[in-house]
């Protein structure tokens, strides 16, 4: 998928993370502040770039400002926000792409 | 899909499906059935990002055996089909259909989910539905909407949009209800199906909450739409039967039993008298007694 706009998805409150997404440079440039980012940073990159590689998108500048967010929460926030940048709304691929 | 259709359901919690940190552990607080929303409490510009956290907390998060139902938008609005396929592909066990008014309606929801069923490889039937009844129309035609699909469960009074239309509001009394919560479960009951009460707003009154449940238990409610964890104990005490209750119904089951094979028909227990119409009465009480996990004898 190609981010075609900025767009935003999730909040700040406990146990969210808002996501913002917008056009790269050629690459993926993940910037993540965390609550918890000495104990779970590398987990929560793992599961942001998985999502981002299960939709297909290799071009984006992404910023995930987490607040305890299960992986679940973190995943759904991606998704949400490529989805909008995309302003794709209905017939998603569930189960498909979105995994 | 029967047995699935009359289990126990005294609480349905509403949850806002947009928020994380209400939907991932809501099962800690016993609710028999979770109302994952996205109608209502979800923003008209979130509704987008409510699915896709409904469908990775139905996917992901193990609720403990607490039933699933997803409550989607209004059938006037552009959401509710996709609302469909993204409950059903998550694996939901119900669907809510909110402001419905006739059996057309629960029929339209029928057949998107039986496609989202074949769409995600989910088995036929598995999805059921229950109808939020919101209005004048939609009270006068409950038994036609009880009996519009083989996968409805129950049917739910909304007290707010109906007192609304009523020209009346909600008073705390609930005179305002009593004619639409008769006929309700007048309805399901004619049909076979369960009957849920509105929801208690006011968080404070504990003793009103504790009357209006007794009120629609002795109606013949099989449970109650809840808002907050705390009301959860209250009804789960009222709609539990109580020990003397259940001992009184395994003597009636047993004696009925016995004296249906001696030929007789009419006789007493602790000193009521007692016959053959009793039966499914105390039938009833054995089975939720049984769901409600306070009964372990024989019958």
């Amino acid at each position: 998928m190609e981010i075609e706009k900025a767009a935003v998805a999730g909040t700040l409150e406990s146990s969210d993370c808002m996501v913002t997404v917008e056009d790269g440079d050629g690459n993926i440039d993940l910037v993540l502040e965390s609550t918890v980012i000495h104990q779970y940073g590398n987990q929560i990159r793992h599961v942001v770039l998985d999502t981002l590689e299960s939709l297909g998108v290799q071009n984006v500048k992404i910023k995930v400002v987490d607040k305890g967010a299960l992986d679940c929460t973190i995943r759904a926030r991606v998704e949400a926000a490529v989805y909008r940048s995309a302003g794709q709304s209905e017939q998603l691929p569930w189960g498909g792409a979105i995994r | 899909m029967r047995d699935a259709k009359k289990r126990l359901r005294r609480t349905m919690m509403f949850l806002n499906a947009h928020k994380p940190g209400l939907i991932k552990d809501p099962y800690i607080y016993g609710a028999d059935s979770l109302m994952l929303d996205l109608e209502d409490a979800v923003a008209e510009n979130q509704k987008d990002a409510a699915r896709f956290s409904l469908f990775h907390a139905l996917r992901t998060i193990d609720y403990h055996g607490a039933e699933r139902i997803v409550r989607i938008n209004g059938l006037d609005t552009p959401f509710w089909k996709e609302d469909i396929r993204c409950a059903v592909a998550g694996g939901c066990d119900g669907i809510r259909i909110p402001k419905t008014e006739t059996a057309q309606d629960v029929k339209i929801v029928e057949q998107q989910i039986l496609k989202a069923e074949n769409e995600f490889g989910r088995p036929e039937n598995s999805t059921l539905i229950m109808a939020a009844i919101e209005s004048a129309r939609g009270v006068v035609k409950a038994l036609e909407i009880c009996e519009a699909s083989k996968r409805l469960f129950g049917i739910a009074l909304s007290g707010g949009d109906y007192t609304k239309d009523l020209h009346t509001h909600i008073t705390g009394t609930g005179i305002e209800l009593m004619g639409a919560r008769q006929q309700l479960v007048i309805a399901a009951r004619a049909a076979g199906v369960q009957c849920f009460d509105t929801v208690y707003t006011d968080l404070e009154n504990e003793e009103g909450f504790r009357e209006d449940v007794n009120t629609i238990h002795l109606m013949g409610f099989d449970g109650k739409s809840i808002i907050n964890p705390r009301q959860i104990r209250i009804v789960h005490e009222i709609f539990t039967p109580k020990e003397k209750e259940i001992i009184f119904a395994e003597k009636v089951v047993r004696e009925i039993d016995s004296k249906k094979a001696q030929g007789i028909g009419v006789f007493t227990v602790d000193g009521k008298m007692i016959d053959i119409a009793f039966y499914d009465g105390a039938k009833r009480i054995i089975e939720l007694a049984k769901a409600s996990g306070v009964y372990e004898g024989e019958l």
